[in-house]
């Protein structure tokens, strides 16, 4: 990558950065809030009563989902929203007209979706140890896991943004799409609570692969095995991101 | 060399609109060049094509030798765009909005916030930099886009309208910076609806009309072709209106009086009538702006053509 690139890139990245910290109270403190209302109704009051699952309390079981769901939705929510303003607002061009490459573009929005992801990950877990103590046991599968999830969610909010045409095209994916897909993507349980035919449609919900693979990294248990959530991750990351480097290098949406 | 070189460009939209159909133009380096045309012509489309907002449906588009189909990078290098409409961050203050249009052309950040502060303060836009854009003028905003647009310092700046709703005053003070940064060598392609602003700053033009160039001349040579100017002389109150031979006249009330005159004919002998019917002339203006009448009749001339061919 030309120092060219790596200045269009780092500034892309800032820009974004600044955007969301900027409006700190819309995107920093809301998944704080709720997160604490799920530790407290679902960990501390309905929690005590489930008992344990998979040999930890319910409280530790869930903390892993939480925080892969305010993730998933963060990193969605940053890109689809910044890109879909930039296209409405036409700052957009600013980027069109330099001589900045389309994957480039690419890599600046969704840098910026991982960035606001991983820094709600980091608030929700300082939540959550007022509720529980957190225990890990491999950092690093925790941190791909952090990383590939972000990046795939933030590239998908992207592609929404490209053929989005008013701000209800951004919220419909997250709405009918990604909160059923998360709820039943094992936060709440374990797998091997449903029926077997329920286990196998489950396991077609690429969310459950990521869930698992994160609560492995902090608890070492999981539905399914974490390499195979760490490939899906990849493969999937390396799919949405050909799709949203065409869309752009095309201009779909953003060039007449 | 060009600073620009277009043949046989054109714009179909999806809707079927034929925005360009097949414009050849040719612009010097250093020149301060004016694209006319009324609205809907194919200005902004051909402008959107030249910086790569749009994509072209054919032909070539040079820009100082740079292809934008195979050298794009090089190609958009080159070039500083102050578009027609208002396109920056509304919530991003200005110092955030210049430093990071320098950062998309791979300035580096400290280089960046020099430049930031040469311009803004050439553009009297310094004291404002650290409020949101959405705060400023209509004014200022033009100017902000005008800074934004030379923090890669290019060598052709492209302007859209840029003095569209703004006042004498702050048009005035556009005019002289555009002027400066000319002669330092920054070639300009200018669109504007206000042909007193084309006629004063540009020495070369075209005209567009329907997506067709209608005209490409020098401004000098455009406006030798104007054989027939109207005057607007206003005289104190007469008694008995004031009569001219061998001239075309017209007494619109009782202190204006409207002449036609021939270029080569000159003003002398209607003084000199005047004079004799007792007639004091208080003041004298030109009817329309000269280019405005040129302006008009090209377009009028380009479309019984098109007509004709049709």
């Amino acid at each position: 990558m030309g120092n060219r690139n790596l200045t269009a890139l780092g500034t892309i990245w800032i820009k974004e950065c600044t955007r969301f910290l900027r409006i700190w109270i819309q995107t920093l403190v809301p998944p704080a809030i709720t997160m604490s209302l799920y530790f407290v109704i679902f960990g501390s009051l309905i929690g005590s009563r489930i008992g344990q699952m998979d040999g930890f309390s319910y409280m530790e079981f869930i903390v892993p989902g939480l925080i892969m769901m305010s993730v998933i939705t963060n990193s969605y929510a940053n890109v689809s929203s910044s890109f879909f303003s930039a296209k409405f607002q036409r700052n957009i061009e600013e980027l069109l007209v330099a001589p900045v490459p389309s994957w480039i573009i690419v890599l600046g929005f969704v840098g910026g979706g991982v960035a606001r992801a991983i820094l709600i990950g980091i608030i929700v877990t300082l939540v959550s140890l007022f509720f529980v103590d957190i225990q890990i046991h491999n950092f690093a599968v925790i941190i791909v896991t952090l990383i590939l999830t972000s990046s795939l969610f933030a590239t998908a909010g992207l592609i929404n943004a490209v053929y989005a045409k008013t701000f209800d095209d951004i919220s419909m994916v997250p709405t009918f799409v990604l909160t059923p897909l998360t709820y039943l993507g094992g936060v709440f349980y374990s797998l091997s609570l449903l029926p077997e035919f329920w286990q196998m449609v489950s396991k077609a919900n690429p969310i459950v692969y990521m869930v698992n693979g994160f609560r492995y990294g902090f608890l070492g248990i999981s539905d399914v095995n974490y390499l195979v959530s760490l490939g899906l991750l990849v493969g999937f990351n390396l799919v949405m991101f050909t799709i949203a480097y065409q869309l752009i290098n095309r201009g779909v949406g953003i060039r007449s | 060399m060009k600073a620009l070189d277009i043949s046989g460009l054109t714009k179909t939209y999806k809707g079927g609109t034929q925005a360009l159909k097949g414009i050849d133009l040719h612009v010097n380096e250093g020149d301060f060049f004016a694209l006319l045309g009324p609205n809907g012509a194919g200005k902004s489309t051909t402008i959107g094509v030249i910086s790569s907002l749009v994509n072209k449906s054919s032909g070539t588009v040079n820009v100082f030798g740079h292809s934008v189909d195979d050298d794009l990078v090089a190609a958009k290098s080159c070039i500083g765009l102050v578009p027609q409409e208002f396109n920056f961050n509304q919530f991003e203050t200005l110092h955030q909005i210049v430093v990071n249009q320098a950062g998309y052309y791979g300035v580096p950040r400290n280089i960046a916030k020099k430049r930031a502060e040469k311009y803004l303060k050439q553009l009297d836009l310094w004291e404002k930099r650290n409020e949101p854009a959405r705060e400023l003028s209509g004014g200022m905003k033009r100017r902000l886009m005008i800074a934004r647009a030379l923090m890669h310092e290019p060598k052709m700046l492209i302007l859209d309208e840029p003095t569209a709703g703004v006042d004498i005053e702050i048009r005035r003070s556009m005019w002289t910076f555009l002027k400066e940064i000319n002669q330092q060598g920054i070639t300009i392609i200018l669109t504007t609806h206000y042909l007193e602003e084309a006629e004063m700053l540009c020495r070369n033009i075209a005209i567009i009309d329907k997506g067709i160039i209608v005209e490409n001349t020098s401004m000098k040579a455009l406006l030798s072709k104007l054989n027939m100017e109207t005057f607007v002389l206003d005289l104190p109150v007469q008694s008995k209106q004031p009569s001219l031979t061998g001239f075309v006249f017209r007494n619109i009330d009782d202190h204006t009086l409207e002449v036609d005159v021939e270029k080569d004919i000159g003003l002398n002998d209607v003084f000199r009538q005047l004079t004799e019917q007792g007639v004091t002339v208080l003041s004298m203006r030109n009817k329309a702006n000269r280019l405005e009448e040129l302006f008009v009749r090209m377009v009028e001339s380009g479309r019984k053509k098109q007509a004709g061919a049709a």
